[in-house]
């Protein structure tokens, strides 16, 4: 008996009992669509986290300080002092003030989405961002504490509705500020993308947000060869004022990349580990099911070997109907997952299937199949046929 | 053709042995029919299942066309019971969720014959029963006449030397289980050896040879000049 036979052989038994079928068939598929979902929205969740990294720049040096009481404090004077000391490794610098909670309102227009940070006028070298239209802020600007903004595509798209936006006025959490500048679009000038922002002079973000230490700064290395001895220089500064590496933290773009990924790697092994285990529970049902049908065809077994067919021609054809039904089930469960995945998208996460997970998922459920069929299988062809042909 | 020597199976129940074949030897030539008589657990099943390649004796041997069979593993019985014998059950054991051809093809699939000659084969031995217009009907659609017909053209498909027919009429009424008979007469005629394995002294009544087992031997073995239909 060759495959061909075994597998036709498989089908005809399997739609035989159709509801059984799929009953079995059930725990794959549920197993199978599930991995391919969970996987497909971290591989998306990932991927978005990574483009919002990159446009961020690649030279990129954050820091954050968290101080540690007393009177030591660095301020952005002395920040500045850094890059002015090192030319060769440093390119510019930027503090970095979030104002949190920002209501933007132009008219009956509300936007609640958008981040609002205080910058000064290196910002668009740090950032490598540019304006499209208009200026950027000006020294002037952070110095005479001017309500002067620069707003990106998004903000210019929604508030002001193909009108120019320059010299335009928004209220920032009551606040007025005149649009001085359209940044160029970075990301898909979406709600909440790297669009959706406006800048203002940090000094006027340091009122708006109640808060005269600034605690957090972007700088930006000369080149990315640079980046590694930049850290060092502003890494030493730090420590030398605040004499514990704990008072603050210095890192830049690829580690953080590197963060993202360790951790969407994490998230899906565990997400993979859960549908692992339906998968597992389906195996498990084939194997039930097997048992059974083995059972139930002891008289059939009996007839078949009687009539000369060999130990491994009843072995292959309770393993293929297994392998059948896991591999029927896999491609159920992938069309199902496919389709699950496309249906969360309209919960506004973003996918991307990928077609390891389905190439994997598919090849577990096969492989499930021989396991979980191996057994009853091996059981049916070692039964006795004098016994078999006389069971009722 | 069929030579046996000196057959003991014993089965332990318990501390006790159970001869279910006690030295039991004889011989059946090709082209002969042999009917083996007894009453229930006489020892005429055990004898018919080691016969039918499908039990090996706990000593003895067995020889069938020149080949000890006597020691031989599960394969290598498969093997002999696909190519040398078929079988005829008195429930005819046809499988119900194939089709009649496709029933008949079983002992031509384990041989590994290609699909078109092995159909082929089995419209044949269909042919021959007279139930090539049935081929496409299930086991289930048929009357016990038919189906055990059916199996008898399974048990010839492969054109096997011998055939072994395990109370071929046990299932049918008296005039359905006469057509059978005659049919299997007819094989004979036609050079097929045959063993018939029965409880029923009308049949063995009507079949020349006829060897008698009880408590695990033989008692009897006699040819008849004549013999007599009911």
């Amino acid at each position: 008996m060759n495959i061909k036979q075994a597998f036709t052989l498989a089908l005809k038994s399997l739609m035989g009992s159709k509801m059984r079928s799929f009953l079995t068939m059930l725990g794959i598929i549920i197993g199978v669509a599930s991995v391919i979902v969970l996987v497909s929205i971290v591989q998306g969740m990932s991927d978005e986290m990574v483009s919002t990294f990159e446009s961020m720049g690649t030279n990129l040096i954050s820091v954050s300080i968290r101080g540690r009481g007393g009177n030591r404090t660095v301020t952005a004077d002395q920040m500045q002092q850094l890059v002015d000391d090192n030319p060769d490794v440093i390119g510019a610098m930027s503090p970095m003030i979030s104002v949190a909670g920002v209501i933007i309102k132009n008219g009956d227009t509300n936007l609640d989405s958008t981040t609002c940070t205080g910058v000064n006028e290196c910002y668009k070298d740090v950032k490598n961002s540019n304006v499209q239209a208009g200026r950027f802020l000006t020294y002037m600007d952070v110095e005479t504490k001017q309500n002067n903004c620069v707003i990106g595509t998004y903000l210019a798209n929604t508030l002001f509705e193909g009108e120019n936006p320059l010299e335009q006025t928004l209220k920032i959490n009551g606040y007025s500020f005149k649009v001085v500048g359209v940044l160029e679009e970075k990301q898909n000038g979406t709600e909440g993308s790297s669009d959706d922002t406006v800048l203002i002079p940090y000094t006027v973000a340091q009122k708006l947000a109640r808060m005269f230490m600034v605690s957090s700064y972007n700088f930006s290395a000369a080149s990315k060869d640079t980046v590694d001895q930049a850290m060092d220089v502003i890494d030493n500064f730090l420590l030398s004022v605040y004499s514990s590496s704990n008072a603050y933290s210095v890192y830049n773009q690829a580690e953080a990349l590197e963060q993202v990924n360790e951790m969407t790697g994490m998230m899906t092994m565990v997400l993979v580990g859960v549908a692992g285990i339906s998968l597992l529970v389906g195996g498990i049902g084939i194997m039930n099911i097997m048992l059974v049908s083995v059972t139930e065809r002891t008289r059939e077994i009996g007839i078949r070997k009687s009539l000369g067919a060999q130990p491994w021609d009843i072995m292959s054809q309770f393993v293929v109907e297994a392998i059948t039904t896991s591999a029927i089930g896999g491609i159920l469960g992938i069309l199902l997952g496919i389709a699950a995945s496309y249906a969360t998208t309209f919960f506004d996460l973003s996918v991307l299937i990928s077609m390891t997970a389905i190439f994997i998922a598919f090849s577990v459920s096969v492989v499930i199949g021989v396991t979980f069929g191996y057994f009853p299988a091996k059981k049916a062809s070692r039964l006795n046929p004098i016994e078999a042909l006389r069971y009722d | 053709m069929i030579e046996l020597k000196d057959i003991y199976k014993i089965y332990l129940d318990g501390d006790s042995e159970i001869h279910a074949l006690d030295g039991v030897s004889f011989q059946v030539e090709k082209g002969e029919f042999v009917a083996i008589v007894g009453s229930s657990g006489s020892g005429k099943s055990t004898c018919m299942n080691i016969i039918g390649c499908l039990d090996i004796p706990t000593s003895g041997s067995y020889y069938l066309n020149g080949t000890d069979v006597s020691t031989m593993n599960e394969k290598q019985l498969a093997t002999i019971r696909n190519r040398e014998l078929g079988f005829i059950f008195q429930q005819y054991n046809l499988i119900s969720k194939l089709n009649v051809l496709e029933n008949v093809e079983l002992p031509l699939v384990y041989r590994g014959i290609r699909h078109d000659k092995r159909k082929e084969m089995a419209m044949a031995a269909l042919e021959r029963v007279g139930l090539a217009d049935r081929h496409s009907k299930f086991p289930a659609q048929l009357s016990g006449g038919q189906q055990q017909r059916v199996s008898i053209a399974r048990a010839l498909a492969g054109e096997p030397p011998v055939i072994l027919a395990d109370e071929p009429t046990g299932a049918l009424d008296s005039k359905t289980g006469k057509e059978v008979l005659e049919f299997l007469k007819k094989l004979n005629r036609e050079g097929t050896t045959i063993v018939l394995i029965t409880h029923d002294n009308s049949i063995a009544a009507q079949i020349k040879r006829v060897v008698r087992i009880q408590d695990g031997k033989i008692i009897s073995d006699e040819v008849k000049e004549e013999t007599y239909e009911y």
